[in-house]
């Protein structure tokens, strides 16, 4: 194991987001303080409590996971992207070491952050509504856990980009939608029946409501299905990485 | 010896159905400075690319000090170091963190004064702390250099190295080649620059479509393929070449002030004894002489041109 080019690598990636502070930490920090302001305090106050929680507490699960899912796609699709879109990659493909240490390095360090920026809008959250987390290790297990798996896929996706906008596409039209719609405000059992099961196609849906109930055990789904769901996930992004070094795919010619 | 690298049956088709290299065989020595020479698109990055481990082969294989690139790749891409024709870098990075950066990639412990001595070898040391961005064309292949020495390689591919570099600049890049040469790296280089090839190479090939169509010592190859042209300053300008001296297929130059006569080095006779005699003869005199060895480039543009 290459540990050094690990470290390089890493390093660099995290060097890369203390230059960007305002655009990797404050930016997300800023717009989640937004929508506490309006779908807490404005729109929540009108709401009544969703299963025993009042509505704006009921949210920071899932505006969190919002956060770290979009991050983690974001910082780990522009950190592989943008080597290959400038050449730098050259160093990478030609340095001795293995795949797995680039994805180590490169994954690693987006999902860092991701935890990160998890962790200050979990802080930012508790200034606006009191917060109490029942299962801590649960919770940061799932934050772990989710962080990684989507830092995987964003890895994928910037490998697959070809162009700028490629690279926001599948973020942007599927990951935000399905965030939205996989109950970041809502509880899916709120939901008419017929919405309910096509919810349940949704895989965050599965991501939202473990890290819900690790929060407030209160949950969309069976906290079981939710680990074995976020596994799968993972297991998928994993098989995909695997195949793309396997076969050079979109990175050697 | 054994080659420190060692090509054989290597092609390449790209997914676009260019055939880029087409059943190459090379050995490079070890210590030995290689100089690659080849028109544009004639395959010169293709084969550092695949040896360096950036684009794969169709077929073939390649060993680099006797580790194969595919089964054995840590052991064969520690031994290389890579400076590509087109300026990659990190615009936002400082000259520092950069070369650290590369050396850390290839597994190597923190070294900073053998760092420092990289940076001032290429007079990149007052500009360590500046980003790259703020650097110039020539600076930024120097930087580049400096990321292929930091780990310490003991193969060198210096693809273009010279391109965009002032001529001050490039002998004090070639200074640190020989240096390197003498510490026992070997060096590979492509270069558009014949007279760099002529001056530092050893053995020098020459690839053309894909092919490789010639290695020599560099010595041997002017020597097996170099003519020479004697050029004559006459006292007086004639109209025409005289009859008596046509065998020798003289060329009058314009104004008929100037004779050339091109002959072979290594033929058993030049001619030049009875060429002067026959001149002699034919009242033809003259005021100067010179000979002038035909250079590398006229041997590679003959070649190519074939």
């Amino acid at each position: 194991m290459n540990f050094r080019a690990v470290a390089a690598i890493y390093k660099f990636e995290m060097a890369r987001t203390w230059r960007t502070l305002l655009q990797s930490i404050v930016s997300p920090v800023v717009s989640t303080s937004l929508y506490f302001v309006v779908f807490g305090a404005a729109i929540g106050s009108r709401i009544s409590e969703v299963q025993g929680v009042s509505y704006g507490t009921f949210i920071v699960p899932g505006l969190v996971m919002l956060s770290v899912l979009t991050q983690s796609i974001a910082n780990a699709s522009f950190g592989i992207y943008f080597p290959k879109f400038i050449g730098t990659i050259y160093e990478i493909l030609s340095a001795p070491i293995s795949h797995v240490e680039i994805v180590l390095g490169y994954v690693g360090a987006a999902a860092t952050k991701s935890i990160i920026l998890g962790l200050i809008i979990l802080a930012t959250a508790g200034l606006f509504v009191p917060l109490h987390i029942q299962h801590p290790v649960w919770m940061l297990s799932f934050l772990v856990l989710t962080a990684v798996t989507f830092s995987l896929f964003g890895f994928i996706i910037g490998i697959w980009a070809d162009g700028f906008e490629k690279l926001q596409m599948i973020p942007m039209l599927v990951v935000t939608p399905l965030t939205f719609l996989g109950g970041s405000f809502y509880s899916v059992n709120m939901l008419p029946p017929a919405w309910h099961s096509i919810a349940l196609l949704n895989p965050v849906v599965y991501l939202i409501s473990g890290f819900r109930w690790s929060f407030y055990e209160i949950a969309d789904v069976r906290v079981e299905i939710s680990v074995a769901m976020t596994l799968a996930f993972l297991a998928i992004c994993m098989t995909i990485i695997w195949w793309i070094f396997k076969t050079g795919y979109r990175l050697k010619r | 010896m054994a080659p420190v690298i060692s090509v054989s049956g290597l092609s390449k088709t790209y997914a676009s159905g260019f055939t880029s290299l087409n059943n190459i065989d090379l050995s490079i020595e070890r210590g030995e400075i290689f100089a690659l020479l080849g028109p544009n698109g004639a395959g010169k990055t293709t084969l550092i690319s695949i040896i360096c481990g950036i684009v794969n082969a169709s077929s073939g294989k390649v060993a680099v000090g006797g580790h194969d690139i595919d089964g054995d790749y840590r052991a064969a891409r520690a031994m290389i170091g890579l400076v590509p024709q087109e300026l990659h870098t990190d615009s936002f990075e400082s000259v520092w963190a950069t070369v650290s950066f590369s050396r850390g990639l290839f597994g190597k412990p923190k070294n900073p004064a053998l760092i420092e001595k990289i940076l001032k070898d290429l007079s990149l040391w007052d500009k360590k702390d500046a980003k790259i961005i703020t650097l110039s064309g020539g600076m930024k292949r120097r930087v580049m250099i400096a990321k292929a020495l930091s780990h310490e390689p003991q193969v060198l591919f210096l693809d273009e190295p010279t391109a965009g570099v002032d001529v001050e600049l490039r002998k004090g890049m070639w200074d640190v080649v020989r240096e390197l040469k003498a510490a026992g790296v070997t060096i590979i280089l492509t270069t558009h620059y014949i007279e760099e090839a002529e001056e530092m190479a050893d053995r020098v090939g020459v690839i053309n479509k894909g092919e490789i169509v010639l290695v020599e010592h560099k010595a041997q190859l002017m020597q097996k393929l170099g003519r020479k042209r004697l050029s004559l300053h006459l006292q007086q300008r004639i109209d025409a070449v005289p009859e008596a001296l046509a065998p020798y297929q003289l060329a009058l130059s314009d104004d008929g002030w100037k004779l050339a006569y091109d002959y072979d080095t290594k033929g058993e006779r030049t001619g030049i004894t009875s060429l002067l005699g026959d001149l002699r003869t034919a009242g033809i005199r003259f005021v100067d002489l010179e000979t002038k060895q035909s250079s590398l480039e006229d041997i590679f543009v003959s070649l190519v041109r074939q």
